[in-house]
């Protein structure tokens, strides 16, 4: 943990009780109700992640014709899985092939399809993301072990309030034979945003 | 506005650092600022761009010093106080008060 100091370091107290003072005003004036903030937070981090995500790439991985429908209208078609609404309202689908590898930032802020890939990893969110996958995607994919082929072109999509992207990675090969939970397990988060590429069977 | 928060090309801020397995969130008070900032957007008095504006009003300074619920929590006090749900004073008021409890 000592490394990643950069967007989480201890607050101050003063944050802490920050916090503790508008959860308590807001409470005692009845603007919020204290069990529905438990729900919000079981929410986002239990149930709502990048297993979504997952699902629909695998899906778009073995039907043609839900891969088409994802490219021409990828807020519907994920819609279909019953993922949708907050964070997720415009929903764009970059497909990876053999030559584009396309990636994914928020450059203003911290914009993240939530109904697919839950909430934001603190690298996504930080500083040095934002400001290099712009400017260096290639040195960035490096970082995260990424090494492409010079051919292929990088493309980076900044994100909006609006739209929000979902990348659909390349099928990796010696998965023919796979079904689509099967599929789904090699789909990582990281490939979703195309910092990352989706793990080879048995080799994740 | 072109302030802090207009990271895109800016150099000079260092490695990405990925953290592995990283948990949704770090710390008890981001689980209460999350819930928080998002019930209290149920309460209809501001939209997704005015949210976003409170928090690039911070300080430049204060935007790359501190972290990201911590930009939610400026965010949301800004948010408060301008709509008149709270002021200023009460919410420093409950703090004292706060931490008075936690020396007891």
């Amino acid at each position: 943990m000592s490394d990643h100091h950069h967007d989480h370091d201890a607050p101050l107290p003063d944050t802490v009780l920050r916090v503790k003072a508008l959860e308590s005003l807001l409470t005692e004036k009845g603007l919020v109700d204290p069990a529905a903030l438990d729900v919000l937070i079981d929410t986002y981090e239990t149930r709502v992640g990048p297993r979504n995500g997952a699902k629909v790439v695998a899906r778009a991985w073995v039907d043609d014709a839900y891969k088409k429908r994802l490219l021409e209208d990828a807020t519907a078609a994920i819609a279909e899985f019953g993922f949708q609404g907050r964070q997720s309202e415009h929903m764009v689908v970059l497909e990876n092939t053999a030559k584009v590898h396309n990636m994914v930032v928020c450059t203003l802020c911290s914009c993240y399809p939530w109904a697919v890939l839950g909430l934001p990893p603190v690298w996504y969110k930080s500083s040095p993301y934002r400001a290099r996958a712009v400017i260096d995607p290639r040195g960035v994919l490096e970082e995260f072990g990424v090494a492409l082929d010079e051919e292929v072109e990088i493309r980076v999509w900044d994100s909006t309030a609006e739209i929000r992207y979902l990348v659909l990675p390349q099928r990796p090969g010696g998965t023919e034979g796979m079904d689509e939970e099967a599929l789904a397990d090699l789909v990582t988060r990281d490939s979703m945003i195309g910092v990352g590429l989706a793990g080879s069977p048995g080799g994740v | 506005m072109n302030g802090a928060h207009d990271l895109g090309g800016m150099h000079g801020l260092g490695a990405i650092d990925p953290e592995f397995d990283e948990p949704v969130f770090h710390e008890e008070w981001e689980r209460r600022c999350f819930a928080i900032t998002l019930a209290a957007g149920f309460l209809g008095k501001w939209n997704i761009d005015m949210s976003r504006y409170a928090r690039e009003r911070m300080h430049p300074a204060d935007y790359l010093g501190t972290s990201y619920y911590e930009h939610w929590l400026h965010g949301l006090q800004t948010l408060l106080v301008e709509q008149g749900i709270l002021t200023e004073e009460e919410i420093a008021a409950r703090m004292l008060e706060l931490t008075g409890e936690q020396d007891t």
